[in-house]
């Protein structure tokens, strides 16, 4: 019976998958120019996901906190970017240091793994010292390491390889979306199956608790460095995939934000969840990028425009004070507190409305360059809060369609 | 016939200038059950620690079936502070990490349970299992190894059977009752195919009846793995019905050994455990 069920929610998971991909693949094809922003978040994304995912295997299943994820993202970028730029092409990228030192380039596919290689061997060396260290410490000598790198790769020394504090430019790039899914797809795959593995088992006891794991046989130095790899190995993958993305790479990118924002996105998705990784990448990708522009524009609106917002505002505002007064007046209402501030905002908005309102004023208040990131963090703020947990827990997709089926036949059953 | 299974010998264990375990040497023979006991902070979880590699004692040698497992002598700073005898007869170093001595065949349980709680009863079993099985990351990830993933299934299921474990297989191990993560915690250890499994306080915060199945479980579990038990224990009913020896610890002191008529007998150990009045 539970292998049914079981079976059930991978079988609805698969299809999901399966309907995402041909959307991409056939949406791409026939889509107006129009969807053009759909087409790079759902670009960016992906290698976010893929990121996210790298990073959760090791902050989620192995439960190191390590924050080098931008270090070996750059390690990727940089590799997939010196070996593929085409011979015809180096002596204008290298043009302050004579065409550089590299003067052949690789397949795109070697390119990429060589990618993953690269950074997968740097985490080996860095692993080595850095990973006797604990939670915070570790983080802040992973964190340590990726400034160096990013330091290092902007030295003019290293100039006929890394091209120093210039781009790195002209190499081949996935023309379509596509080929990210493709490419992301299958290493979240390759994740996939590493986790449900033995050792993938592993990796869990060390999280769950170190000592009992030891005692249980498990070789610590060797699992906590054999994660840390492959994490990078695939973080590598993702730097080289941001590299074709952007179409250029430039060390100075790859600062720590860019490792902080994909903590968060594997905090919103949450720790220990695959596929809330993968969600909360390409929502969290979606709203920076494209849902929340609008917050970062002045806007002044026409008569009828103003109408509009004046109305959605009121609606949404009063519907929201519904609920809140409802939860409040139910006879065994918990946390009155919460809802009774929640109702308190929600009327003086009300309230500002009216005046905005009566008022005539027809520029939108608040709305001006930098107030999408403090939306931003204002969700943000409210999901760590309410949904300490995340999006998704620590269950998978699968799991989601299980309940779900158990729930309604509790309800045919009752 | 009753072959030496765990033979310690001087072995000390000082933090800066407290002495935890002092000069303490003993023997555990193939298919006994060897009680350990003590009052509180005399040093016997501090003695399976060294045991178990968890700490590095700073002076002797643990021998597991003959062959020197664990052995030091006090090194750095330690020399000046080492406040003991024998630091001479011990010249090598051989610190294994506790992976290593599970490995070679001593598993261990924890005085405070130590299950994966967050992971099902199975799993928590099946990790056990995983550092017999002929695989490595590569095999493992891309099933190249299944039939030993299957394998390691097999007798994981085999042991939860044998142990009556099997209807919980999938709940979450850290919502079972406090006995079922005792024995759970016992059926783990046991996964690991030791010779000797050490005992850490089996029977804490177990009620009578609960310690009376414990103790034919221990017994029951010796015979069927064919298992030498060493083991810490409060309880005296338990200690007493179950052991063929024992040895007592006070302030990191051995200060008695024998049979459990001898010790229960035993002027010092009933001082110890009762305080001698000044006046007596």
């Amino acid at each position: 019976m539970k292998n049914l069920e079981n079976k059930r929610g991978t079988l609805i998971t698969a299809a999901i998958i399966v309907a995402v991909f041909l959307f991409v693949g056939i949406a791409e094809k026939i889509a107006p120019p129009s969807w053009n922003m759909l087409f790079m978040v759902l670009k960016k994304g992906s290698i976010y996901a893929l990121i996210a995912v790298s990073m959760n295997l090791l902050n989620g299943f192995t439960g190191l906190f390590s924050l080098g994820q931008a270090g070996f993202m750059l390690l990727g970028a940089y590799t997939y970017g010196i070996f593929t730029i085409p011979a015809a092409d180096r002596a204008s990228v290298y043009q302050y240091f004579d065409g550089g030192v590299v003067q052949f380039a690789l397949p795109v596919p070697v390119a990429l793994i060589l990618a993953g290689l690269v950074a997968a061997a740097f985490a080996f060396l860095i692993g080595l010292p850095v990973l006797r260290l604990k939670s915070d410490y570790l983080a802040i000598a992973t964190l340590g390491f990726a400034e160096i790198i990013r330091a290092v790769f902007q030295w003019n020394v290293l100039g006929p390889i890394t091209n120093g504090s210039n781009l790195l430019r002209k190499f081949p790039v996935f023309q379509s979306t596509i080929s990210y899914f493709i490419v992301v797809g299958i290493c979240v795959a390759v994740i996939l199956l590493l986790i449900n593995s033995s050792y993938g088992r592993a990796f869990k006891s060390i999280r769950e608790d170190e000592i009992a794991a030891e005692a249980m046989g498990i070789n610590l130095a060797r699992h906590k460095m054999l994660a840390f790899c492959i994490s990078s190995f695939f973080a590598g993958i993702g730097g080289a995939l941001l590299a074709m993305y952007q179409t250029s790479v430039q060390a100075s990118i790859f600062k720590s934000a860019m490792t902080y924002e994909i903590l968060l996105i594997v905090v919103i998705g949450g720790i220990g969840s695959i596929s809330g990784s993968v969600l909360a990448s390409f929502l969290y990708i979606a709203c920076s990028e494209w849902w929340l522009r609008f917050l970062d524009q002045e806007t002044i609106l026409s008569a009828a425009g103003r109408g509009r917002f004046i109305a959605v505002m009121a609606v949404i505002f009063v519907i929201l004070l519904a609920l809140m007064v409802f939860r409040l007046v139910k006879p065994k209402a918990k946390s009155r507190v919460r809802y009774g501030v929640g109702a308190g905002i929600c009327g003086a908005v009300l309230i500002w409305l009216i005046v905005f309102a009566a008022t005539g004023q027809t520029k939108v208040p608040l709305l001006r360059n930098g107030f999408r990131m403090v939306v931003f963090s204002v969700i943000i703020m409210i999901i760590v809060l309410f949904f300490s947990r995340g999006i998704m827990g620590t269950s998978e997709l699968p799991d989601l369609f299980r309940k779900r089926i158990k729930s309604e036949k509790e309800e045919v059953a009752s | 016939m009753s072959e030496n299974v765990l033979h310690v010998d001087h072995v000390t264990m000082q933090f800066g200038g407290v002495v935890a375990v002092n000069d303490l040497s003993l023997d555990v023979d193939q298919g006994e059950i060897v009680a350990l006991i003590g009052p509180n902070g005399a040093g016997k979880t501090t003695a399976f620690n060294c045991i178990t590699g968890v700490y590095e004692p700073t002076n002797g040698r643990v021998s597991f079936l003959g062959k020197p497992m664990v052995e030091n002598h006090p090194q750095g700073k330690m020399k000046k502070l080492y406040s003991g005898e024998h630091a001479e007869d011990y010249p090598h170093i051989i610190s294994p990490t506790p992976d290593k001595i599970t490995q070679l065949g001593i598993a261990r349980t924890f005085q405070n349970i130590r299950l994966f709680s967050a992971l099902s009863v199975f799993d928590n079993v099946l990790i056990a299992k995983h550092m017999r099985a002929r695989h490595n990351w590569f095999t493992s990830t891309f099933r190249i190894s299944a039939k030993e993933e299957k394998r390691m299934r097999e007798d994981a299921t085999a042991l939860l059977e044998e142990q009556n474990l099997l209807h919980l297989k999938d709940e979450v191990a850290g919502s079972l009752p406090y006995g079922i993560q005792r024995r759970l915690e016992i059926a783990r250890a046991l996964a690991t195919n030791p010779k000797l499994l050490l005992l850490d306080e089996p029977a804490a915060g177990m009620n009578p009846q609960e310690t009376q199945e414990l103790t034919d479980f221990i017994k029951e579990i010796r015979d069927k793995y064919h298992l030498t038990v060493f083991m810490i224990e409060h309880h005296m009913d338990l200690v007493m019905q179950i052991s063929d020896r024992i040895y007592v610890l006070d302030f990191g002191r051995l200060i008695a050994s024998g049979t459990p008529a001898e010790i229960q007998s035993n002027q010092r150990v009933i001082d110890a455990y009762l305080g001698v009045s000044n006046d007596a």
